[in-house]
């Protein structure tokens, strides 16, 4: 147990807290009442190509399934309903914890948010790690209706390469596999027209799009802000903000959240304001918590020690892009690039191209990538220690992990991990984990 | 002659060492079958695929997340311990991320002068993945061009499809022969005959089959009483002791929905005016991996029209620890194999294979699908 430490830093409550939580309860009702409105609804993953459903109209509306399995999660009682379904139903209990989260919630008939499941009018789904595109492919034989599944491969290789003279990596994008991947959304397009009887609008692609790249590019600009000292949010409040961007990145609404959110950690860093007032030492993680236990992230803050962000939280859905000096920063919007939507096809290849370029993704492409993010972030955001969070429900994420371990261990980076997993508390030990954070903190000299 | 394939299947690093000791090539190491064969014949390269030792090993901890599948790490075992110093290159087309973590981390860790990773498309049911692949398999002889310092012209591409269809072509024939009450080959020499294609020449290969074809094969076990006929379906399985054990149960595998099996050789390359893409329509259009088989399971149809071919009378599914492609497809393929009237037993594999428990196991499957129920109650 830590020494009780003196506060350094003013602290304040964050002004948008409560706009998240009514944003994000609004996006879950809206998906299950939208059959009432006459509207659409799709589910699939996220950090996916939502701006695309969003050209049949006003009225669609998505259920993305990490969020929602992690929503499942972080209610560890109907977690465990949901974990018991899915394996009554034969499936190993080894597979992604929120797709079976979502199937398991699917199979009770049960909405986490209330009332029945609502079932989708189609999936629309990537294909990146092993499970994206099965995901969809069983979700729709449970219901047994036969619904129209899309899924668009994105796996086609690094999109970034290693300068060997400077060691920093630069944008070297396989065109081949991005003109893939628009090809096979122009297919869906045509497909998704037949199927909803509605005729496709291109401009409400461009704006859906505008939205995506104006969101994905102020997410970056809040994570960067974040780099101050103290650290104007902590990792736990984080994962609350992100979400939106998991929810929907094409959302107008969501775009003008993310503006005020912006705005008010500039001022908090402007002001000095602390996420945590005793903040004497900083740490990062890597990719998803457990999200049943995220009272890890409040007991490091006994130490003194707050956690910044991660490889997940900051890259997951958003867009960070290496500068020639290895410095990340936010892409800048379309609107800075001088670019402007005027077909489709130019559309959906910049998509294409946004969401091959994906940091967190490219790990599964290129298996030094994340090494190299990893120790950026560690020193632009002045870190003093990684914890890496072996992570058993979620195959995708946890590629190299092992790997990144050594890498960081090899740099003189003080590592810790613990083993766990997002969305099954069984296979998480609290007790257990808390004892190797306190060896942790005390390495890092918090006593 | 049947026993070269199991001869060849065990002395694997030698034969390669001979090989190019002989001929002066290169050889090259790969994982998944989704691995473009025809292209690396055409220049002269010998391709042999990576796979375990079957042996418990402490070396990939460090390297390799537990829950990663024991194949994987199996794999990445061998390299560690040099099993595979004499290879001149490594590659990999994608399929899984299992088996692209232990390419990552052999070329982390084992010194690899060559290697390429091959994107090989995932959603090969929407049409954008031929012309795609197609640059890609460009992109790759060029690469295999400058590695070797030679062009491959358009004849090399004719002969490397010939070598591998006439390859094929024979398995094919053999595993013909496998229909009929009295299989001349039993399911594990099937086994050791289709993955020693993978590690050998193909030509060296289709001489014992064609050999197999014409002087050993007819009236061979004809005396053996072949039992209960079962199918095989799963992810990579090279596990002899298994095979062998079940077919000293009163059983033998009459066919199998495996990639080192029939997912590996089952269809030919049909050669039009452009090679390349003929080969891409190759691996676009064979029995898909899972990892590779959606929306649609168009996998199950092919495992279907198998089961009632080979006149199956029940189904082992076996699948690697951790696999979460064929996980992901489990429940649907017993559901339908179940609607269809054949009974499944579903097994978990690892390294090694607990035989004693797994023959009870299957004692008691072969049992249910004997005897009549009163007899089992």
């Amino acid at each position: 147990m830590a020494t009780e430490l003196k506060a350094k830093y003013p602290t304040a409550p964050l002004k948008c807290w409560a706009k998240v939580k009514e944003l994000r309860q609004k996006y879950y009702q809206d998906y299950a009442l939208a059959h009432e409105k006459g509207g659409i609804r799709w589910s699939g993953g996220a950090a996916n190509l939502e701006p695309v459903p969003a050209g049949l109209g006003r009225d669609v509306y998505m259920l993305t399934g990490e969020p929602y399995g992690a929503s499942i999660a972080y209610d560890r009682a109907f977690a465990a309903k949901c974990h018991a379904a899915a394996e009554q139903a034969g499936y190993p209990r080894d597979l992604c914890a929120y797709m079976r989260n979502y199937w398991g919630s699917k199979l009770l008939k049960t909405y986490a948010f209330g009332g029945p499941f609502p079932e989708p009018d189609f999936y629309w789904q990537f294909h990146l790690c092993c499970s994206h595109g099965k995901w969809y492919q069983e979700a729709a034989r449970i219901e047994g209706k036969g619904r129209p599944v899309f899924i668009t491969d994105v796996v086609v290789g690094p999109y970034f390469k290693r300068n060997e003279r400077t060691g920093h990596f630069y944008a070297d994008p396989n065109k081949n596999g991005i003109r893939y991947i628009a090809d096979q959304v122009h297919e869906h397009i045509e497909r998704l027209e037949k199927i909803t009887g509605r005729t496709y609008q291109d401009e409400l692609l461009f704006e859906a799009t505008e939205n995506y790249f104006n969101m994905t590019s102020l997410w970056a600009e809040i994570c960067i802000l974040n780099q101050a000292i103290p650290a104007p949010l902590d990792e736990k409040t984080i994962f609350s903000l992100y979400v939106l961007g998991a929810l929907n990145k094409s959302s107008k609404q969501y775009v003008d959240f993310y503006r005020e959110l912006r705005d008010e950690v500039q001022d908090r860093v402007s002001r000095g304001i602390a996420a945590l007032s005793t903040e004497r030492a900083r740490i990062m993680s890597d990719i998803q918590p457990p999200w049943g236990f995220l009272e890890i992230f409040r007991y490091i803050e006994q130490f003194g020690c707050v956690s910044v962000g991660s490889m997940y939280s900051i890259n997951l859905q958003f867009s960070l892009d290496i500068k020639e000096d290895g410095t990340l920063r936010p892409l800048p919007t379309l609107k800075e690039r001088g670019i402007e939507l005027k077909s489709r096809d130019q559309c959906l290849m910049l998509l294409a191209d946004h969401l091959a370029s994906n940091l967190w993704g490219q790990n599964m492409q290129e298996h030094t990538l994340k090494n190299y993010i990893m120790e950026k972030i560690y020193e632009q955001w002045h870190c003093n220690g990684i914890m890496i969070h072996y992570n058993r429900g979620c195959e995708g994420l946890s590629l190299n992990v092992a790997e990144n371990r050594l890498y960081l261990i090899e740099k003189g980076i003080p590592v810790v991990t613990y083993e766990g997993n997002m969305g099954d508390e069984r296979e998480f030990d609290l007790a257990e984990t808390l004892k190797r954070i306190d060896t942790f903190m005390e390495t890092l000299g918090l006593k | 002659m049947i026993g070269k394939f199991e001869e060849w299947y065990n002395g694997r690093h030698e034969y390669a060492r001979e090989w190019k000791n002989k001929t002066g090539g290169k050889v090259i190491g790969y994982f998944c079958t989704y691995v473009p064969e025809e292209i690396l014949y055409a220049a002269n390269i010998l391709p042999v695929r990576i796979l375990g030792g079957h042996t418990p090993q402490s070396l990939t901890e460090a390297y390799i997340f537990g829950m990663y599948c024991p194949f994987c790490r199996d794999c990445l075992a061998q390299g560690l311990e040099g099993k595979y110093e004499y290879l001149d290159g490594l590659m990999i087309a994608q399929s899984c991320l299992h088996i692209r973590q232990s390419f990552s981390s052999w070329i982390n860790h084992i010194p690899t002068k060559f290697s390429y990773l091959l994107p090989m498309p995932n959603a090969l049911q929407n049409n954008a993945c031929l012309p795609y692949l197609r640059e890609e398999y460009i992109k790759f002889k060029k690469a295999i061009e400058e590695w070797i310092r030679q062009d491959i012209t358009e004849e090399n591409l004719v002969q490397g499809i010939e070598t591998m269809n006439r390859n094929r072509r024979l398995m094919k024939e053999i595993y013909n022969l496998r229909r009929s009450d009295s299989p001349p080959i039993t399911g594990l020499e099937s086994m050791y005959m289709v993955v020693s294609s993978q590690m050998v020449d193909k030509n060296d290969h289709s001489q014992v089959l064609e050999e197999f074809l014409t002087v050993e094969s007819k009236g061979r076990l004809k005396n053996r009483d072949q039992g209960v006929r079962l199918m095989i379906i799963g992810s990579e399985d090279d596990d002899t002791n298994f095979i062998k054990m079940v077919e000293t149960l009163g059983a033998t595998i009459v066919c199998d929905d495996h990639c080192t099996g029939t997912r590996y050789f089952w269809d030919e390359v049909r050669v039009d005016s452009d090679p390349i893409l003929s080969i891409a329509k190759r691996y676009i259009i064979r029995t898909p991996c899972p990892s590779k088989d959606m929306p649609e399971h168009l996998r199950f149809k092919r495992i279907l029209e198998f089961a009632k071919d080979f006149r199956v009378e029940g189904a082992l599914v076996v699948q690697q620890k951790f696999c979460d492609p064929h996980e992901n497809d489990k429940v649907a393929l017993i559901q339908m194999l179940r609607e269809n009237g054949i009974k499944t037993l579903s097994l978990e594999f690892d390294v090694t294979v607990p035989i004693g428990p797994f023959r009870i196991r299957v004692e008691a499957f072969l049992e249910t699908l004997t005897a009549d129920e009163s007899e089992l109650f």
